[in-house]
């Protein structure tokens, strides 16, 4: 990269003498995606919007409320909903990512039998579809537990972010194990000649480089997982998609089903999109040009 | 199968676990067209999805601006909004605009069935995803190589066929293995809008029969059995289509 910057900056200099490179096309190219999806976008939502303003002028001919006034009367409920499947998510991710390191480290334990067995969960839990694993845990967890003669009530939200945190640890785990095992073998055999315990050796060498291996794939997951949350809507939690269908239920117009839709999926996309774009970005920095 | 029945009605007998479809024919027979529709519903799927992936890299590598920008807009769209909406999206929202079918008898249906429209949005949500896998693998195949089979007279199209298009399956396939069993465990999305895969048939099942403990934990094996299955055979395929000189044997 610095050669590149120099090449760039040095008109003046002794240009010639530097390597030829080309001016760092992917990176334009990048942009030029950005720029066009940003155009799609735009056009999109105006398109929306022109809809919906035709939409006004012949309801207002028709006598009934616009498409456009019953979705911005809707929109602080949808969004409080909206919400509450980011906090879902947080949780859920929070949860998952703690007991995926742990499960994780298991993984690349030295007792076998440890390994083992965290290997089998591990692929048990990425291979069991979501909405399966939620269902689980709704219908088999009890609504209240009792621990030392006080009862601790469980509502369905938060065995939902059990159920979500289940296939996220397991991936967490699989992350962990790859990027310990993607660690040259010469950072252990140096640290060990430096008289490094194991447990040093993991928490102040190998972990320490693992973090910007994890991070992409990890921001990856977390996106997918925020996509995933209106699946707790099947399994009875109060979400967007479920206020989205009452919503719905309560104006009972046909013409309103395609917009308030899209007016959901543009709030997941204006969210997600960031974030995969920032991991791609991300990911490109972290590679190592060899 | 009188024994097997026999053992299934002493295992709810004595030892409170009753798997209903063990000892009920009817049980047995909703399980297993649920297990059925699942399979058609991947492999459906996964077919079409497969065809818009190899579709979408070949429109991304067109001359056409707009094409490029459509197919870009598709991608950033489908893989950036939560599947279960897209499959709303297309079943209520895009299915209420259509127009209804006579079926006879002054009654009406809809021209496309709950299955059609889980086929439907699944394959675009995980094709999404596969065009950009395959575009990876189509970029992964060197230019010297194209060059190469040039200088040996091949056409644009049969270098295409027969050199850039073997080596980018193989770039791509550990890429696209993850993304189909995924697909095959979105499926399971269909039960919110009552196509009656596995998933729906044994809540029908376990409603029924009040037997919730046995039945999920039997489909949540189910599935990892089938995944295990998909999984199985994509890494034969993989094995199979190695290229020698690259990897670990």
């Amino acid at each position: 990269m610095a050669t590149v910057d120099r090449a760039s900056e040095g008109r003046g200099g002794f240009a010639v003498m530097l390597p030829f490179r080309l001016a760092p096309r992917e990176s334009s190219v990048w942009r030029f995606a950005d720029w066009i999806s940003l155009r799609a976008a735009v056009v999109l939502v105006a398109g929306l919007w022109l809809g919906l303003a035709v939409d006004a002028f012949a309801a207002s001919a028709a006598a009934q409320p616009s498409i456009l006034s019953l979705m911005v009367k809707w929109s602080p409920v949808l969004f409080g909903g909206f919400l509450f499947n980011l906090l879902i998510s947080f949780l859920s991710m929070a949860i998952g990512t703690a007991a995926g390191i742990i499960l994780g480290l298991f993984q690349v334990s030295l007792r076998i039998p440890l390994r083992r067995s965290a290997w089998v969960v591990t692929q048990f839990f990425r291979n069991a579809p979501w909405l399966v694993l939620l269902f689980y845990c709704i219908l088999l967890i009890p609504f209240e537990l009792s621990i030392f003669g006080r009862t601790v009530p469980f509502p369905d939200w938060i065995k939902a972010v059990f159920g979500l945190s289940l296939p996220v640890m397991a991936y967490v785990s699989e992350f962990v194990r790859g990027a310990v095992q993607s660690i040259p073998s010469g950072q252990w055999e140096a640290a060990e000649s430096l008289a490094f315990s194991r447990r040093k050796t993991m928490t102040m060498i190998i972990l320490p480089q693992c973090v910007k291996r994890v991070l992409p794939p990890w921001m990856n997951l977390y996106a997918i997982l925020t996509m995933a949350t209106p699946l707790v809507s099947i399994v009875g939690v109060q979400e967007v998609m479920t206020l989205t269908r009452a919503a719905l239920g309560a104006e009972n117009r046909v013409d309103l089903l395609i917009p308030i839709y899209i007016y959901v999926l543009s709030w997941f996309f204006i969210y997600c999109y960031p974030i995969s774009r920032y991991t791609v970005r991300l990911e490109r920095h972290f590679t190592v040009i060899g | 199968m009188d024994r097997i029945e026999v053992f299934f009605r002493w295992l709810h007998e004595t030892q409170r676990m009753n798997f209903t479809i063990g000892y009920d024919a009817y049980d047995r027979g909703r399980f297993f067209v649920g297990l059925l529709t699942t399979a058609e519903l991947s492999i459906i799927c996964i077919v079409l999805s497969l065809l818009v992936g190899v579709t979408g890299a070949w429109v991304q590598g067109s001359r056409s601006a707009l094409l490029r920008n459509v197919t870009h807009g598709y991608i950033a769209f489908f893989r950036n909004t939560p599947p279960l909406i897209q499959l709303y999206f297309f079943y209520f929202a895009l299915g209420s605009i259509l127009p209804q079918i006579d079926a006879g008898g002054g009654l009406t249906r809809p021209p496309i069935s709950g299955f059609g429209w889980a086929v439907i949005s699944l394959s675009f949500f995980a094709g999404a995803l596969n065009v950009e896998i395959f575009r990876a693998g189509l970029e992964a195949v060197p230019r010297t190589t194209v060059e190469a089979a040039e200088a040996l007279g091949y056409t644009r199209w049969q270098s295409y066929r027969h050199v850039v298009l073997p080596l980018a399956l193989r770039v791509s396939l550990p890429a696209l293995g993850t993304n189909l069993v995924n697909l095959v465990k979105t499926t399971t999305l269909a039960y919110a809008i009552a196509v009656p895969e596995l998933l729906y048939v044994s809540a029908q099942i376990w409603s029924d029969e009040l037997n919730v403990r046995e039945m999920m934990n039997l489909v949540l094996l189910s599935y990892v059995a089938i995944i295990a299955v998909l999984v199985w055979i994509l890494h034969h395929w993989e094995r199979a289509l190695r290229i020698p000189g690259f990897g670990r044997p």
